[in-house]
């Protein structure tokens, strides 16, 4: 009966973590039960090829070499230094962080890899508990069709190219970048990195890439420097949020706009136009999107002060009005 | 997943775990390894196979099962789980670190031993290229709210929420019971059985007015799951309406903020889009605030509803005394 697949990997493993020598692939092929399975040599070589390569695809750390003296072609071997996990222990609180963290990804590229991580910590002795009770869960997703092929380049270190849209003024243009990585802020993913064609290190948000990522250079040819760190130079690239609170006066039909309402303070009531109303008065964190949160409210919200917001809604209006076919 | 090539690593990983457990019972395996019992058995019986070269008694693994409990008494050489790859390290640090630069979230303290602890075993996998913050921009009212509803669903307690639903533009007071917080794609939600509505649903934090945590403890029927984000928090919906939107340059990050399909350039960096939507108000809302950036196209009542709202709103500001 031919023997399974896995269990002849696992014995391959269970071979080479044991011997000191290379073992050629002869040897591996007399000695590891599954491989007289293969009635040819050319069987055998296609088996054994296969099989480094799925090992070494989950990392296994296959040596290659030649025991002095003894054999005219390579072998194989695994040092169990580098095969084996360090010592790691957990207290309960670093485990159930590790349990949090490994529950953010909503990720095709990074789910599973979590999940391996964690058996891996768990077979080192670890117990990190799934069901741990954590206040608040974050989760990140990365769907964006850019991030797979620049997550790619990044680790490899290859040059990329892809054609980038900037809103204001409106190009889209070819952009030539050494990425130095994939940083995720404020719900949004961005890639940093070295701008060729600037060339200076600019961040790229990856929403705006159209289109298909180019790998345009060989791997390894990206030097990402020491020092960056990836967060800061995307916090620092955006802009500032604006501070500037200014207070507006608003007349709110009855009853209506809550939205607005919920964030005003009532200061008198007021018929306008025929009907029944407040006088509001409200902060305004945000002025500039402030005129578009109010004009939404069409009618029910009228600005009362000061002036440039209210030419700011009514600039909203009319253009809303043209954007529905009506010529104002 | 494939079953195939995830089982190789479970095989590995299953002597030093068991190693490290003697006694351990198989139910126990199975919901670490998030495979079935039987699944378990038929790993162990395959293990059992395997050894060293000889493959004579003494070569070979051997495991010792008593009840539903199984102990390893031979490793044959694999006491220890293959180190991480660099997939694996980067996934858990650069989550890690996540965790450890947003305050709030977790011990602090804890994240920076674990990442330390985590970072000294992978050794050379050290992840790189890959960063997440998780900050949120948050009004100082929200924090106050964010402290209450952590609270309650800490200690399993009930809420009583005022709440801002925009696509109704209505403040409702209702009690939920709370199942957890969620922190997506920079905002924050407390994700709740709601009683009235008599379903799960998510409460974004900037829009719960008031927040009271009750004694009666919280308690969200069997049958409320929580929201799989996978695919985003929001899943199309077949009763959703959809319009036909054409963007402004300065308009095309609603693209990127809204569920929209099939976008189509245009010149000058305009685009066309289909939008889906849930409430005819919400929208005509949106689209108001929107003038002069976006071109509503279809449909056709919407177009009108917008038409007419912009025209009542102008009128009105005109009553104001000119100045």
């Amino acid at each position: 009966m031919a023997i399974a697949r896995a269990e002849r990997l696992v014995n391959l493993v269970l071979c080479l973590l044991s011997t000191r020598q290379y073992l050629t692939a002869e040897r591996i092929r007399a000695i590891v039960p599954g491989y007289s399975d293969a009635a040819t040599d050319e069987a055998f070589f296609r088996m054994f090829e296969r099989d480094k390569t799925e090992l070494r695809d989950l990392g296994v750390p296959l040596e290659t070499g030649r025991s002095a003296g003894f054999d005219a072609i390579d072998g194989y071997r695994i040092a169990r230094r580098d095969y084996e996990l360090g010592d790691i222990d957990l207290e309960p609180d670093e485990a159930a962080a590790v349990a949090l963290a490994a529950r953010l990804w909503d990720s095709p590229q990074f789910t599973g890899a979590a999940h391996g991580a964690l058996i891996k910590l768990r077979a080192a002795g670890v117990d990190v508990d799934q069901d741990v009770h954590v206040p608040v869960e974050p989760k990140v997703r990365t769907s964006e069709p850019a991030f797979p092929p620049l997550l790619a380049a990044v680790q490899e270190g290859r040059v990329v190219e892809f054609d980038y849209r900037r809103p204001v003024p409106v190009e889209v243009r070819t952009r030539t970048v050494e990425p130095w990585g994939v940083v995720a802020w404020r719900g949004r993913w961005y890639l940093v990195g070295h701008d060729r064609d600037r060339n200076a290190p600019r961040c790229f948000r990856l929403s705006r890439i159209v289109g298909d990522v180019r790998v345009v250079g060989k791997p390894g040819e990206v030097q990402r420097p020491d020092q960056i760190d990836l967060l800061s130079f995307v916090a620092r690239t955006q802009p500032a949020t604006d501070q500037t609170v200014a207070t507006a006066k608003l007349w709110v039909a009855s009853g209506r706009a809550l939205g607005v309402r919920r964030r005003a303070t009532v200061v008198g009531t007021r018929e306008f136009d025929g009907e029944p109303g407040d006088l509001l008065e409200i902060e305004l964190r945000f002025p500039d999107s402030a005129a578009t949160w109010i004009a939404g409210f069409g009618p029910d919200v009228v600005v009362l002060e000061p002036e440039v917001l209210a030419k700011t809604v009514r600039e909203k209006l009319l253009g809303a009005l043209r954007g529905a076919g009506v010529r104002a | 997943m494939n079953a195939a090539t995830d089982r190789l690593p479970r095989l590995l990983a299953l002597v030093p775990y068991l190693l490290a457990r003697p006694g351990i019972p198989i139910d126990e395996v199975a919901a670490d390894f998030e495979v079935t019992p039987k699944q378990v058995r038929k790993d162990l019986e395959l293990l059992w196979m395997c050894g060293l070269p000889g493959y004579g008694p003494g070569d070979l693994i051997d495991l010792s099962f008593e009840g539903d409990t199984v102990t390893v008494t031979f490793d044959a050489g694999m006491s220890r789980p293959l180190r991480l790859t660099a997939a694996e390290a980067t996934s858990l640090l650069v989550a890690l670190r996540a965790l450890a630069e947003t305050p709030g979230v977790a011990d602090q303290a804890a994240v920076q031993r674990a990442v330390a602890k985590i970072e000294a075993a992978v050794g050379q996998a050290q992840p790189a290229g890959v960063a997440v913050g998780l900050a949120v921009r948050e009004a100082p009212e929200t924090a106050r709210v964010r402290d209450a509803v952590s609270d309650g669903v800490l200690r399993g307690r009930a809420l009583h929420l005022r709440y801002y639903t925009p696509s109704r533009d209505e403040i409702t007071d209702r009690v939920v019971d709370p199942m957890r917080m969620l922190l997506v794609e920079g905002r924050s939600y407390l994700e709740a059985w709601c009683r009235a509505a008599d379903g799960v649903r998510l409460f974004r934090l900037d829009r719960i007015d008031a927040v009271r945590v009750l004694d009666e403890p919280a308690a969200p029927p069997p049958h409320a799951t929580p929201t799989d984000t996978s695919e985003g928090l929001f899943q199309p919906d077949p009763s959703q309406r959809t319009a036909v939107l054409v963007l402004e340059p300065d308009a095309r990050w609603v693209a990127e903020y809204y569920p929209t399909d099939g976008l189509v350039e245009l010149p000058e960096g305009r685009a066309r889009v289909l939008m889906r939507y849930a409430d005819t108000p919400w929208m005509v809302r949106l689209l108001l605030g929107l003038g002069g950036e976006v071109h509503v196209e279809q449909p056709p009542d919407l177009v009108a509803e917008v038409a007419r709202q912009a025209e009542a709103a102008l009128r009105r500001a005109d009553h104001l005394p000119s100045t």
